[in-house]
């Protein structure tokens, strides 16, 4: 099977693809963009979470076939110019990572609340990033992080948007 | 790996329940989040996939009989039945707050919930609770399934073999609705028990359904019956219609459930937990009721 998709701005035409493949291994082992993790393969953790079309989804319960003709767009795609997106920066800054495997989808999870919601309150949040699992117990960081980044996008414009 | 099928993707409801009859070996997918979590752990090898995510329409929702009644389409996600659906479906909209995650909410749907059919699905004791009807299509027609007698069976459905379900038709509420579920955490949580109740103020109507309790989502009779005799004339102002009610109401619920243990929760648990949720709902209810009468 071929599917046609655009993944961070650039279009992909690939082949061979097998009809139950999810989005995330599609991603991480036909497009080679590994910044996506897989964790739990069932939408626990939200390791894998990227835009589909601009929504917030786990990609590993995403199947291929299905973003036919779909613009997705992964953590590597979230900054601009080889810098990376101010969330990231933020994440950089309050040292929000341990040992990062959640942080990708984290980050994802991140910039979606804040295109939409540039000043959430802490609940909201919690709320929001409830979808991503943090197995070190690092949420404090996290929180940190996302507070300094609706901190600092009072002055910045966030890039790339999130329907949902 | 390579080769083993292929996903079909209808751009028209015609051709998706065309494809749906040709292709039996094809499950229909559209949200994914049930499906694909057991294609993941190797539980489900479909020969094809049915992709619903681009047939025109599938993803509206709309009014219907003069507004009494709201048809929501098999692609609509829980997170716009959040959005924009709280108005005329207020415990659905509480149901679909409970469900997984955003990314979740994102892509699971009503229908999708409905064909997995699983005890614990967030939205049937609501379904239930509002006597909703699945509306299923093959080429051999349309019918509407009341949603009585949809759940056959744990994970097991009335739907036919060739069927797709193409919309959920849910009454629009005309007073006051409620949903609990309880599980270990608030997020990313498979009920370990839920409730729905809907005051039909206009139909003198008491309507209730239970999750997670027994091997199908289950209406509590007798707990309706009580409480419509309780409310008989005094559905417009609930005064007098107090904790003891609301006691009875619950201990009814409690008895209606078919409760097994499970890894999510013992029986006598299951059991206690619904009598306090249905005594709780129907207090809240009640508060509503009463407000909405004094309004």
């Amino acid at each position: 099977m071929r599917v046609n998709v655009t993944v961070n701005g650039v279009a992909h035409r690939v082949d061979h693809v097998w009809a139950l493949e999810s989005l995330l291994d599609f991603l991480r082992e036909r497009v080679g963009l590994r910044g996506t993790k897989n964790a739990c393969e069932q939408g626990e953790c939200g390791s894998c979470s990227v835009y589909v079309d601009g929504v917030l989804v786990c990609s590993c319960l995403v199947a291929a076939g299905q973003v036919e003709g779909c613009s997705v767009v992964t953590v590597e795609g979230l900054g601009s110019g080889g810098e990376v997106h101010p969330v990231q920066q933020a994440f950089l800054d309050a040292g929000a990572v341990q040992c990062g495997f959640c942080t990708p989808g984290v980050i994802v999870s991140a910039h979606c609340l804040l295109a939409r919601n540039p000043d959430p309150d802490e609940l909201t949040v919690r709320e929001e990033l409830s979808g991503n699992l943090c197995r070190c117990t690092g949420y404090q960081k996290i929180l940190h992080a996302v507070s300094l980044a609706a901190a600092r996008a009072g002055d910045a414009t966030m890039t790339g948007g999130c329907e949902r | 790996m390579q080769g083993s099928g292929s996903v079909l993707r209808p751009a028209s409801w015609g051709d998706a329940v065309l494809l749906r009859s040709q292709h039996p070996e094809a499950s229909p997918i559209c949200g994914g989040t049930d499906l694909m979590v057991d294609v993941n752990f190797g539980r489900a090898r479909p020969g094809a996939l049915l992709d619903l995510t681009a047939v025109a329409g599938i993803d509206s929702w709309e009014l219907m009989d003069g507004g009494r009644t709201v048809r929501i389409g098999a692609g609509v996600c829980f997170a716009r039945v959040i959005d924009e659906l709280a108005g005329q479906c207020p415990a659905l909209a509480q149901a679909a707050r409970t469900v997984g995650s955003p990314q979740i909410r994102n892509r699971g749907t009503v229908a999708g919930n409905l064909a997995t059919a699983s005890p614990a699905g967030d939205s049937h004791p609501v379904l239930l609770a509002c006597w909703g009807r699945v509306e299923a299509e093959s080429v051999r027609g349309l019918r509407l399934i009341d949603i009585d007698d949809f759940f056959v069976g744990p994970k097991r459905s009335a739907l036919e073999p060739d069927e797709l379900i193409r919309a959920v038709r849910v009454p629009a509420a005309t007073g006051p609705q409620q949903f609990a579920k309880v599980g270990p955490r608030n997020a990313m949580v498979i009920a370990t028990t839920s409730f729905a109740l809907n005051l039909d103020v206009a139909g003198r109507r008491a309507g209730t359904g239970i999750g997670s309790a027994g091997p199908t989502p289950l209406r509590a009779r007798g707990a309706e019956q009580m409480l419509e005799e309780a409310l008989a004339d005094r559905w417009d102002g609930p005064r007098g219609v107090g904790e003891s009610v609301a006691q009875e109401f619950g201990a009814l619920v409690a008895e209606a459930a078919s409760p097994i243990d499970d890894v999510r929760g013992s029986a006598a648990y299951r059991r206690h937990a619904l009598a306090v949720l249905g005594r709780r709902c129907l207090s809240w209810a009640l508060a509503d009721l009463e407000a909405a009468g004094a309004a």
